[in-house]
């Protein structure tokens, strides 16, 4: 067995990590490759295509009903989908009580303390869209994922997301080591939307190291709760999901410490683009008839 | 008044001393907090209430424990869960030697302790369902509890739970019962003292406003005291004075304390406050919502009794002010015989203070009753109004300092060379072993009551013990004092 690689999928809620990171994955078993998905989302849906499940049963919700994590075995978390994918649902608290990133903190040490990691190739943490606090950091914090890969898009608020996940891999890239893989674009078909995403990475100091079109099949395949890979295998879309699949297996150890950008160059970014617009500083603050008088 | 002209020049070299050996922006910084007192002032000139600095021994407490040590946990007859992980009860069970009336377990609880002992579930999924478990329990097995706090620790404000919702919650489900919770997580503000306000504000908001009228007789001379906790049970030993002078004392706060008092309360004619750090906020309350006046007093000492009894009398008819000057002239005979067992015991020996609330600058008279002299003293958690008041106690060349830190207070106790040093557990054992007879002032050394005429006899036997120990004559080796084996 190689060495474990351990990878991330960070970016803004709903732009398609799940599916994306899904799909890649499914693609990288098809390789050969052993794989375990743990997913760090309260709403536990990062493996329900591989599982053709609605929601697995999560680490913390057995936990609760058990007494505390200390009364659970691997196996009853541990679930096997496509291609022998090993899923496992961190979970987390119903909205608006308790800590969810805590959660993921006990989630994690349970598996790494059991052997959850051990005789697979790649884990890979499916982590909730923004890093609102330490616990959902922790994936990135000393002697986990290596590498991350930001799944963003043309829209600004991905754009912006991109940014802040990449000032928390540098916070952590010197005490432990986490790189930044590259980032990943889901198109959404807004202008400029590849000539954005190159610049981004660029000015972030990685690479965008693939743009996923956008495509239906995603969607018919995700109704019937698969992969691409495994619903249209044929399909150019599944084709897609390889080639990322490949070029995330090719660039182990290439990962790098990002140099994430200020507000004011992301804004005048956009603004080269033509995406927002500069802004007339007499108006700020105007109600719409102050502005027309 | 002063002290001796050399004690300034000592202080004054302590303080310049201490600051040198510090880094210096710490330096900066601690140098606002100590100073040597001037007659004339008026604040003492020291800053007081900020954050203590990372890196110095600080001896200061935290809200939690103002609200649930301090303020709420003398309450007898409810019961106080300590909510969150279960250190914060275990350090805090058994309360401060706050005496009670009552049958533990069956109809008081000041020496139980109840927690909702937080795992890491309750961390992730939040304790709520929990703590309205416990409220169930407790209904269960202490039928005869009077009403409930909730005294939250740190992680219930780092993760959001809904105390409040749950004690409304279960407040109806037994019919009205009095269900307080109280925001008091450590993290909140510099020191304890913000646990006393908050505590004070959730007796307002939650005794006060929502208790139902009951029938209550009222007599002209009803009055509450106001921040006693019973160490030691001294607040038996002033509730003694006030009924002699003919005063009706209808509440304790909290030492002894149950949530009937707290609520008849709003009935009184007077307030009167010991601890005026812990309790002025609802003192304060009660002025502006019930027109209640409230009056400082201060039962350490014959001297201090004596003026605090007739203050407290100037409130009321020539009867109590009668028999106030009765109450002044019976227990004159036993204050004398106090002092003049102990005053040549103790005569010109000197004192070092470091204590919380009020103790820095109430007790210093009583040492004066017997012929002692206090060099130098501070507050952990006091703010300016302390510091102005401490102003009216305290002589020139008085070394003070506020929220003292370790290296500071030992600095300050080797130059000064106090005859006694009277603060904490936490500094006890330090200055013993440095050869400095000392006295706990929070807990009374498992002694007291200290406070009233009764107090006095108590505290002059007790610091006459530590004083002149055989002991400490003891503490030379040998060949220090050219002694033969």
């Amino acid at each position: 067995m190689s060495d474990l690689r351990q990878i991330a999928f960070y970016g803004k809620g709903g732009i398609g990590k799940s599916t994306t990171s899904q799909n890649t994955l499914a693609a990288l078993a098809d390789l050969g490759q052993k794989i375990l998905i743990v997913g760090c989302d309260p709403k536990a849906d990062s493996t329900r295509l591989i599982l053709h499940a609605k929601a697995q049963d999560t680490v913390l919700s057995l936990a609760a009903e058990a007494g505390s994590v200390e009364d659970l075995e691997i196996e009853d978390v541990l679930k096997t989908g496509y291609k022998d994918i090993r899923c496992v649902e961190s979970g987390g608290p119903e909205p608006g009580v308790g800590c969810a990133g805590r959660g993921v903190i006990t989630s994690i040490n349970f598996l790494e303390e059991n052997g959850a990691y051990d005789g697979v190739d790649y884990v890979s943490y499916d982590v909730l869209g923004d890093v609102v606090c330490g616990g959902f950091a922790m994936p990135i914090r000393e002697n986990k994922a290596q590498e991350i890969y930001i799944v963003m898009s043309g829209e600004m608020m991905a754009m912006y997301a991109a940014n802040n996940i990449s000032k928390g891999i540098l916070k952590y890239a010197h005490s432990g080591g986490v790189r930044l893989g590259g980032l990943i674009c889901n198109e959404r078909q807004t202008d400029k939307e590849l000539e954005l995403a190159e610049e981004l990475a660029r000015r972030l100091g990685t690479k965008m190291i693939h743009f996923v079109p956008r495509a239906n099949v995603v969607q018919h395949a995700e109704n019937r709760r698969m992969t691409v890979i495994e619903f249209a295998p044929d399909s150019q879309q599944a084709d897609e999901y390889r080639t990322l699949a490949k070029k995330i297996h090719e660039n182990a150890g290439k990962g790098i410490i990002p140099t994430p950008i200020t507000m004011d160059e992301l804004e005048d970014m956009l603004m080269q683009f033509g995406i927002i617009n500069q802004v007339d500083e007499s108006l700020v603050g105007k109600k719409a008839a102050e502005a027309a008088a | 008044m002063s002290l001796n002209p050399e004690q300034r020049e000592q202080a004054e070299a302590a303080i310049k001393e201490v600051l040198d050996e510090y880094p210096d922006k710490t330096a900066k910084k601690r140098a606002k907090h100590v100073s040597v007192f001037k007659e004339g002032e008026t604040a003492c000139q020291v800053k007081s209430n900020v954050k203590s600095i990372p890196g110095v021994m600080t001896i200061r407490g935290c809200a939690y424990a103002g609200s649930k040590g301090v303020v709420w946990g003398p309450i007898k007859d409810m019961i106080h869960i300590s909510h969150g992980p279960v250190g914060c009860g275990q350090y805090s069970w058994a309360a401060r030697r706050n005496y009670y009336i009552g049958t533990t377990g069956v109809d008081t609880f000041v020496t139980m302790q109840f927690t909702s002992d937080f795992q890491e579930k309750d961390i992730v999924f939040g304790g709520d369902k929990k703590l309205a478990k416990i409220i169930d329990e407790i209904q269960d097995l202490f039928p005869l509890n009077h009403g409930i706090t909730i005294q939250s620790e740190c992680p219930i404000g780092l993760i959001g739970d809904d105390i409040e919702a749950v004690s409304k919650k279960k407040s109806k489900d037994y019919e009205g019962k009095t269900i307080v919770p109280v925001r008091c997580e450590g993290f909140r503000g510099v020191s304890q003292s913000l646990g006393h306000h908050i505590a004070n504000d959730t007796i307002r908001d939650w005794v006060f406003d929502k208790a139902e009228p009951k029938p209550f007789e009222a007599t002209p001379y009803d009055v509450a005291i106001i921040g006693d906790y019973n160490i030691g049970g001294d607040a038996w030993s002033s509730r003694i004075l006030l009924e002699e002078m003919g005063l009706r004392v209808i509440a304790q706060w909290s030492g002894d304390g149950s949530l009937a008092e707290l609520e008849n309360t709003p009935k009184a004619k007077l307030n009167i406050l010991h601890c005026y750090r812990s309790m002025n906020y609802i003192s304060r309350h009660m002025e502006e919502k019930y027109g209640i006046p409230w009056v400082e007093y201060n039962f350490f000492g014959p001297t201090q009794i004596a003026q605090s009894l007739r203050r407290i009398a100037e409130f009321f008819d020539d009867h109590i002010k009668e028999q106030t000057e009765k109450v002044i002239a019976k227990y004159a005979p036993l204050a004398e015989a106090v002092i003049a067992k102990y005053r040549p015991r103790l005569a010109g020996k000197k004192v070092m203070l470091f204590v919380g609330g009020l103790r820095p600058r109430h007790v210093i008279t009583a040492y004066e009753d017997l012929g002692m002299e206090v060099i130098g003293t501070g507050y952990e958690f006091g703010h300016n109004d302390d510091y102005e008041r401490t102003s009216h106690y305290i002589k020139d060349g008085t070394l003070i300092y506020d929220d003292v830190t370790g290296l500071e207070f030992e600095r300050f106790v080797e130059k000064l060379q106090p005859d006694l040093v009277a603060s904490g557990i936490k500094e006890k054992y330090v200055f013993q072993k440095m050869g400095f007879p000392f006295r706990q002032m929070h807990s009374w050394d498992y002694s007291g009551p200290y406070h009233g005429y009764d107090g006095f006899a108590i505290f002059a036997r007790d610091m006459d013990m530590a004083l002149n120990a055989p002991v400490w004559k003891k503490t030379k080796a040998p060949w220090e004092t050219g002694e033969t084996v």
